[in-house]
């Protein structure tokens, strides 16, 4: 009894003992900034949802929930996600098994297209699909195929949401599994081989049992995105008339504005739950029998002897028709004048490109903005996260771990419910200023500073966890301050990962489009939701040609990252072997 | 005067306490050893007298100021306290002179005041040539070097170094303690300097705290350490000592007699040594030899004889207490075959004092 009395006036106790005056007003400026972008948007969200007129009703959310259309939609759903989700797991742990057991050629390469597809903005990805496999397709109509004419696209359809859903969210279970399997001890390997199993067998019975856990934290991560990918949902669902939740959710915004915030409050909690609890189950099914795995795992390699010319090829066949098939119709799409028209030097133009750049000022503006929108959220998200890994990885306690679960959970919500959330939290004026910022641009900023805090946060843990605490701890003795160790020795250290934190921020944000797209108005657009609404408009070579920029200035990115990644932490950068 | 004294101090983590009820006095200028096994509670103790924990019980006073207790802890940069750090901690984006004059940088001295202390402080560690390089570009004994003058460029009136050599190769080790005898009488500042190696502390140190499970079980200067240890754990733990059981204590002058496995001897004790039944001795192997032909010891059976060199290490069991393992070192060239059975003179001892 006197001990746990003892302990707990001790954990009280300590934190203010151990923090000087500069830590407390930096955690104070933290637990502001998830207060106000995360934790109390989400609150009223879910008060919103559950007691829209102050008292709780889950009569009128039951009844709404029991609305066909409701019904239809959360069915529809669960299907994609799950059905995508497992295909996801099969090529994922194909690609990751051939790339790190096998002996297959020019595997960096290979690496390197099949992530590439993740960085490449779903909506844009959607298009390219659609143009390709279209009955005008440039491109089967340069192979000589052609799909016949009428009747409703193919990928209109659930199955074209679930194949390219799954496509898309293959390299997810792919970088998590490849992690597993690189852990993996090759005395494992060697001891069943020793014991009679041959490589097949050895694959089933040894090996991907062992990658588990990995398999199932990838799982976990494709079904999310599954779930919230609106570019995918949104440019196939809405034509083949497949609602899903989040594409329900859109259209009736669309349809109601504001008005229909309450129940659209119930919806977006109804994903999230659906969220959740799949992250729960993968998690579950991971852990069961999580063989613990230790030792510095020495690459095997599996020699698959006169088979492999046949794998690769087909490994490169795959990316030949899932990414250079579906890329080089929006590319053709992009420089031609009307959708369907044979492509020819004589037909070349870059009329579409030099519209989207220069003639049409709202997609012209769109680029800017989000330009402009990205660059404040990469500045601010490197500070902040440098100072919220500080207190998460060294200073720990039950305040700081609250701060990084809703870091964590802003970021693994689907867009659109924190767009919801944002509306509901934003709408009315802001206490002092007295304006509201809902149909700004700060509206949308705050969201992506919530939506992909986590997202910078990530490998700057990555970089506390690497540095020896000592060195602040030196810096102290010296009669360093907090601010001035942070601006000397801690910042200097971490600043590498901070950087990488901020590149996946810009490339993720610069083409978002699930959180901005609720958010835009007839004033503000981002470029993410442009895609959508040219198509939807009808300008299919002018998307394209936005499509094609967007794909652009991801390549560079990427390719500024890969020149500046020998000063970033290792494996930060996805698409690297 | 920057006297620490450490008064009943308690740490505890989940529970469980890692120091209990230490004190201390420690007087300025002083080269203080912190001795015990790992993980007794050393470091604890060397972040409590940094400011980095604050203790659940007892203070800290340096000099005339109470800087930890419960209550209130004086913030770590706010101490002039230097602490050289087992790996060194020397931050790798800054060159050597950048690491040196950090401290004073943070006091906000001139750039000339600066270059000019920080210079001196490489020169006491024969670093001054390597002043633009990199800490990456440095030998481990270099680094211990940088990380020496880092400390003392800052001039803190207490040092506390934690297992400084403990990742240095053995030759450069008895360098490096040269290093540190020199470095005390250059800066004369006080020195806490944390270890699990009794050799080491012995080497150095003007008194030694010996700590064992969270408590101060004996601190002495060496030499009283090595010969009137005043627990067993001491005993055992300083120069490879022995610890005997004895009868029949009966107290001398400054001596005792003692009954050694059914011989009588005369060993040392305590002054206020009481009579008593049983007791236990230390003796270090250097006090233990073979009796000469004809002189009265007790018996032992050979267990292994290994050869050292200079001499053979004989261990075996007391034939009177057959779970009692000794060693004694024997001239190199007695040829002493295993399973033999040895006579034993004990020629020092020391009456391990009744537990309080
Ligand atoms: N921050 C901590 N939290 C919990 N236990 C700790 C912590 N630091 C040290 N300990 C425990 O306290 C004991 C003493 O540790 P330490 O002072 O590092 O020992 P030493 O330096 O003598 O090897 C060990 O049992 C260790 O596990
Ligand atoms: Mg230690």
């Amino acid at each position: 009894m006197a001990l746990i009395a003892m302990e707990k006036v001790e954990e009280r106790r300590r934190l203010p003992a151990l923090l000087p005056k500069a830590e407390w007003v930096v955690l104070g400026l933290l637990v502001i900034f998830v207060a106000g972008l995360s934790f109390a948007p989400l609150l009223r969200l879910a008060i919103t949802a559950i007691a829209p007129a102050g008292v709780i009703d889950l009569g009128h959310v039951a009844e709404l929930l029991w609305k066909k259309k409701v019904l239809t939609a959360s069915t529809n759903t669960l299907v994609v996600a799950l059905l995508s989700t497992l295909l996801a797991m099969v090529l994922g742990t194909v690609a990751a098994a051939l790339t790190v057991l096998t002996d297959m050629r020019f595997k960096t390469a290979w690496v390197f297209a099949f992530v590439l597809p993740l960085m490449i903005p779903p909506q844009v990805t959607a298009l390219a699909w659609v143009q390709a496999f279209s009955p005008s397709s440039p491109v089967l109509g340069l192979l000589g195929l052609s799909l016949h004419d009428g009747g409703r696209h193919p990928l209109y359809s659930p199955g074209g949401i679930i194949l390219l859903l799954g496509f898309y969210h293959a390299p997810l279970v792919f970088l998590t599994v490849r992690a597993a399997l690189r852990r993996l001890p090759a005395e494992l390997v060697e001891a069943a081989r020793a014991a009679g199993a041959t490589s097949w067998p050895l694959i089933f019975t040894i090996i991907l049992p062992l990658a588990r856990a990995g398999l199932f934290a990838g799982a976990a991560l494709a079904f999310v995105s599954s779930i919230s990918n609106f570019g995918i949902q949104a440019m196939l669902g809405i034509p083949a008339r497949y609602p899903t939740l989040i594409t329900l959710i859109y259209q009736q915004m669309n349809s109601y504005g504001p008005s229909a915030l309450a129940d659209m409050a119930v919806l977006a909690l109804l994903l999230s739950i659906l969220t959740i609890v799949g992250v729960a189950i993968s998690g579950w099914l991971g852990q069961r029998g999580d063989v613990r795995v230790d030792g510095i795992g020495r690459s095997l390699e599996i020699r698959l002897g006169r088979w492999r010319p046949i794998v690769e090829a087909v490994s490169w066949l795959f990316i030949v028709l899932t990414m250079a098939l579906p890329l080089s119709a929006l590319v053709a799409t992009s420089v031609v004048t009307g959708f369907g028209q044979e492509l020819s030097w004589k037909t070349l133009t870059l009329v579409n490109y030099a519209n989207a750049l220069v003639h049409q000022a709202s997609i012209r503006n769109a680029f800017l903005t989000s330009l402009l929108l990205t660059s404040i959220t990469v500045a601010i998200l490197m500070i902040v996260s440098l100072f919220m890994a500080y207190f998460i990885v060294w200073k720990r306690g039950p305040l700081v771990r609250v701060l990084h679960l809703f870091s964590e959970l802003t970021y693994a919500l689907p867009g659109i419910i924190l767009a919801v959330a944002m509306i509901l939290f934003f709408l009315r004026p802001l206490p002092v200023l007295g304006f509201s910022i809902y149909g700004t641009v700060w509206i949308i900023l705050a969201a992506y500073l919530s939506s992909f805090l986590a997202l910078a946060l990530r490998p700057v843990l990555g970089g506390f966890a690497q540095i020896d605490r000592a060195m602040e701890e030196a810096a102290q003795v010296a009669g360093a301050g907090f601010l001035a160790r942070m601006r000397d020795v801690i910042i200097p250290l971490v600043a590498p990962a901070a950087v990488a934190g901020g590149v996946m921020v810009f490339m993720s944000a610069l083409n978002e489009i699930q959180v901005s797209i609720l958010l835009v108005s007839s004033n503000v657009r981002t470029i993410g939701p442009m895609v959508v609404f040219l198509e939807e408009g009808g300008s299919s070579t002018l998307a394209a040609a936005v499509g094609c920029l967007m794909i652009a200035a991801v390549l560079i990115l990427m390719l500024a990252a890969t020149c500046f990644s020998r000063y970033l932490p290792k494996g930060v950068l996805p698409w690297q072997n | 005067m920057a006297d620490i004294v450490i008064s009943d101090l308690s740490k505890m983590y989940g529970g469980k306490r890692v120091l209990d009820r230490v004190a201390m006095h420690i007087v300025d200028g002083e080269f203080i050893a912190v001795l015990g096994p790992s993980g007794c509670g050393k470091t604890t103790l060397l972040r409590l007298l940094a400011g980095f924990e604050t203790p659940d019980e007892g203070t800290i006073q340096l000099g005339d100021r109470i800087v930890s207790s419960r209550e209130a802890n004086v913030p770590p940069e706010k101490r002039n306290i230097g602490i050289v750090f087992q790996n060194y901690a020397l931050w790798p984006h800054m060159s050597v002179a950048d690491n040196v004059g950090y401290a004073l940088k943070i006091a906000g001295a001139s750039t000339q005041e600066r270059l000019q202390r920080s210079r001196d402080a490489l020169a006491v560690v024969g670093m001054e040539n390597l002043a633009e390089r990199a800490p990456s570009d440095l030998s481990g004994g270099q680094r211990q070097r940088v990380a020496l003058a880092r400390c003392l460029a800052a001039k803190p009136s207490v040092m506390l170094l934690d297992e400084p050599l403990a990742n240095l190769d053995v030759h450069l080790r008895a360098a490096m303690e040269n290093e540190f005898v020199r470095f005390h009488r250059h800066t004369g500042a006080t020195m806490v300097y944390i270890t699990h190696d009794q050799s080491e502390a012995m080497a150095l140190a003007d008194r030694i705290a010996v700590i064992d499970r969270g408590r101060l079980v004996q601190f002495d200067r060496p030499r009283d350490l090595y010969r009137e240890p005043q627990s067993e754990m001491v005993a055992r733990f300083i120069g490879n000592g022995q610890v005997l059981p004895v009868q029949d204590v009966r107290p001398d002058a400054d001596a005792a007699i003692v009954s050694i496995f059914g011989k009588d001897h005369r060993v040392r004790a305590r002054r206020s040594e009481q009579v008593r039944s049983s007791a236990r001795l230390s003796v270090h192997t250097s006090a233990m030899r073979l009796a000469q032909p004809g002189e009265d010891g007790f018996a032992g059976k050979v267990e292994r004889v290994i050869y050292r060199g200079n001499h053979s290490q004989v261990d075996f069991l007391v034939t009177a207490e057959p779970d009692l393992q000794l060693t004694l070192h024997a001239p190199a060239d007695v040829a002493i075959p295993s399973d033999d059975t040895i006579q034993v003179c004990i020629s020092d001892g020391w009456v391990i004092p009744a537990a309080a």
